[in-house]
């Protein structure tokens, strides 16, 4: 089976994934509150009321019209308006993506580029001290609540060594000394394109704690995973046979088994996602960064249920998608995979 | 010496258990590496009784050490709270005016709250919802999950594919975003809290049981068994589970860690316990305003919740350790 039809197979199949999804979810928002109306307007509402916005919302009619509606919806892109915005959804989430998405990418980054290095490393150094630090760094980095991460790198670098910003994605005053001219949305991005430097080093200030409350997990995950992979690998009789015919062992481990010990990494990576997802929201919140977290993480507490919906659709089809990219690139580097 | 104890660390914990997470057209062998248990023939596992290896295990590995001795610490703790707390109504949620947002000091050790309260008899009460809700979590997961995947192993077919499907769609979901969601739609609460995690967690349970069930099917002793007449029902309870015992166990002192996260950051953010209750991850969101002023208020409490998750992935690592062949060289 060719690459093209391995992705366009498990593509079909992910729509497939993402329509139960989109059920589940709205089976979830009708079924758990017995009254919707009711839990929207608060304790207090006068039956009237209840009854106006189940008109409204479509709350009195049958189930089944109420998901061939949804389904409908979905189907244009349209989820609904946000109950404490009035916006639609679709654009609260659209205007707030950028932000996760640039802080997502850089945690990524930065988990790959410490991960995947300290793993081979630490292969590189089984049954000495070095090793053995690793592994204490990893299980560290996995157990580390990431909201009280990023309150104690608050503590250390913003309050008591003031070396870089609390909050936010670029400095108030920034407007008016070097306005970032948005293209994509991402201001590392943006500001690198338009030479804005004073403004690409502001936002680069402004990510780096953020952005290391994210890592601290995927880095702990990924360092884990290479080492035991790479040890799989190491282990086989193609690798005994490059050291038998003298190959140095940095080219052995760097050239010959990564490339094989790479497939369970990025299945982690893949798996990292959803945990970088709902890590947004934590960190979001504790830095104050506006993107999907803080707001998913405020429509929750005020039962905003179009924006609930939607975000954890959105959320779900995100996770989906970038699972789906992984098996790609799985399937592009190793063509056993294809098979599969 | 104990880097040696690094060779067989249990390295991949949570993503070799949940490799198959993201692939949704799963096949049918997808890998189960505890499903063979600790074979006696096998030339990985040396011979030696489960209790030896134990001890050799614990012998070479202190940090492994470190986690059972703080799970059993945390536990005491738990169940001895009203006696251990200094100040016990106040570790039940009862304030103080005069003694708002002291540093740690002889009377306060840790110091003391926005309100007043003593941070360590917060924190000796908070143990328990931090030591009973995600026990209560994995259990109910492995409740809905384990006969459900036994099930679908032994019956094959199209009642594998229906359970394995569903399965399949809530291992789309971020896990944590899902029980969320769940959460915000029934009211925040610690109840709920624990009712929406269950529910997001089963599946990783069933595809576990799954894996033996579908690879002790086939095996000699339950041919045997069916040849000798026994139904399905029996062959499952008296084969597949007992023998999914291990591998569950494992999965779960691994999740615990995971768990005890979710459920103080759902309190984090508000979707779990509520105010007044004793919760590390109320206490951390309540500290977070005193960030400036008040810094033992948030610190405490996370130093908490990072040494119960540390020592139950360290138990969790270590029992990995202990049963599964192909980590022990």
């Amino acid at each position: 089976m060719g690459l093209l039809q391995f992705i366009t197979r498990r593509l079909m199949l992910s729509l497939l994934v993402l329509f139960g999804v989109a059920t589940i979810v709205f089976m979830l928002t009708r079924i758990i509150p017995s009254n919707p109306a009711s839990l929207y307007l608060g304790p207090r509402a006068r039956p009237a009321e209840i009854a106006e916005i189940n008109a409204k919302f479509g709350f009195d009619k049958p189930l089944i019209e109420q998901y061939g509606q949804f389904l409908k919806g979905l189907a244009r892109g349209d989820l609904g308006n946000s109950l404490a915005t009035k916006r639609p959804v679709t654009k609260e989430l659209g205007s707030r993506l950028a932000a996760t998405l640039e802080l997502m990418s850089v945690a990524m980054l930065l988990a790959v580029i410490v991960g995947i290095p300290l793993g081979v490393l630490s292969t590189r150094m089984r049954g000495r001290l070095g090793e053995a630090i690793v592994r204490v760094a990893t299980v560290v980095g996995v157990s580390l609540p990431p909201f009280w991460l990023g309150l104690l790198l608050q503590l250390v670098f913003v309050h008591a060594l003031g070396w870089l910003p609390a909050a936010g994605r670029v400095d108030g005053s920034l407007r008016f000394t070097a306005p970032i001219t948005s293209i994509t949305g991402l201001n590392l991005f943006d500001t690198l394109v338009t030479g804005n430097f004073v403004a690409f080093y502001d936002a680069f200030r402004h990510i780096v704690l953020p952005a290391l409350t994210l890592a601290a997990y995927p880095i702990g995950l990924i360092t884990r995973m290479t080492r035991a992979a790479m040890i799989e690998v190491v282990s086989q009789d193609y690798i005994r046979t490059a050291r038998a015919y003298g190959v140095a062992e940095r080219r052995v481990l760097n050239h010959f088994a990564l490339r094989n010990a790479v497939g369970p990494t990025l299945t982690v990576i893949g798996l990292t996602l959803a945990f970088m997802l709902t890590g947004t929201f934590y960190v979001e919140v504790i830095f104050a960064w506006p993107g999907l977290g803080s707001f998913t993480v405020r429509s929750f507490l005020n039962v905003d249920y179009p924006s609930i919906l939607g975000m954890t659709l959105f959320g779900a089809a995100g996770y989906v998608l970038a699972n789906l990219v992984v098996d790609a690139c799985q399937a592009l580097i190793d063509p056993r995979m294809r098979l599969a | 010496m104990f880097a040696g104890s690094l060779a067989s660390a249990a390295t991949e914990a949570m993503p070799e258990a949940r490799a198959g997470g993201n692939e949704y057209a799963g096949g049918p062998d997808s890998g189960n590496e505890y499903a063979g248990g600790p074979e006696p023939g096998n030339e990985l596992a040396p011979q030696r009784s489960t209790w030896q290896r134990a001890l050799a295990i614990l012998k070479r590995d202190w940090l492994a050490v470190f986690g059972i001795f703080f799970v059993l610490l945390l536990l005491l703790v738990a169940v001895f709270a009203p006696q251990l707390a200094p100040y016990p109504t106040m570790g039940e949620g009862r304030s103080s005016v005069s003694t708002r947002m002291q540093p740690p000091s002889a009377e306060f050790v840790m110091g003391t709250d926005r309100l007043g309260r003593d941070v360590l008899s917060r924190l000796i009460y908070g143990a328990r919802p931090a030591l009973i809700a995600p026990l209560i979590v994995v259990l109910l997961a492995v409740l809905i999950g384990a006969p459900l995947g036994a099930i679908a192993g032994l019956a094959g077919g199209w009642v594998d594919e229906v359970i394995m499907r569903i399965c399949d769609l809530f291992l789309a979901f971020p896990s944590l975003l899902l029980a969320m969601a769940i959460v915000a739609l029934q009211g925040p609460s610690l109840v709920n809290a624990v009712i929406a995690l269950a529910v997001s967690w089963w599946p990783w349970y069933t595809r576990l049981v799954r894996g033996v069930a579908h690879s002790l099917s086939r095996q000699a002793f339950v041919e045997a068994a069916r040849a000798l007449g026994a139904r399905e029902p029996k062959i499952m309870f008296r084969h597949i589970l007992p023998n999914s015992v291990t591998p569950i166990l494992v999965q779960a002192s691994l999740d615990m860690g995971t768990v005890i996260l979710a459920t103080t950051g759902l309190a984090f953010i508000g979707l779990g316990s509520q105010p007044p209750a004793a919760d590390w991850g109320l206490m951390i969101e309540d500290g977070r305003a005193l960030l400036r002023n008040a810094w033992w208020t948030s610190t405490f409490p996370g130093i908490a919740i990072f040494l119960s998750v540390l020592s139950f992935n360290l138990v969790g690592d270590a029992l990995r350790d202990l049963f599964d062949p192909k980590e022990y060289r």
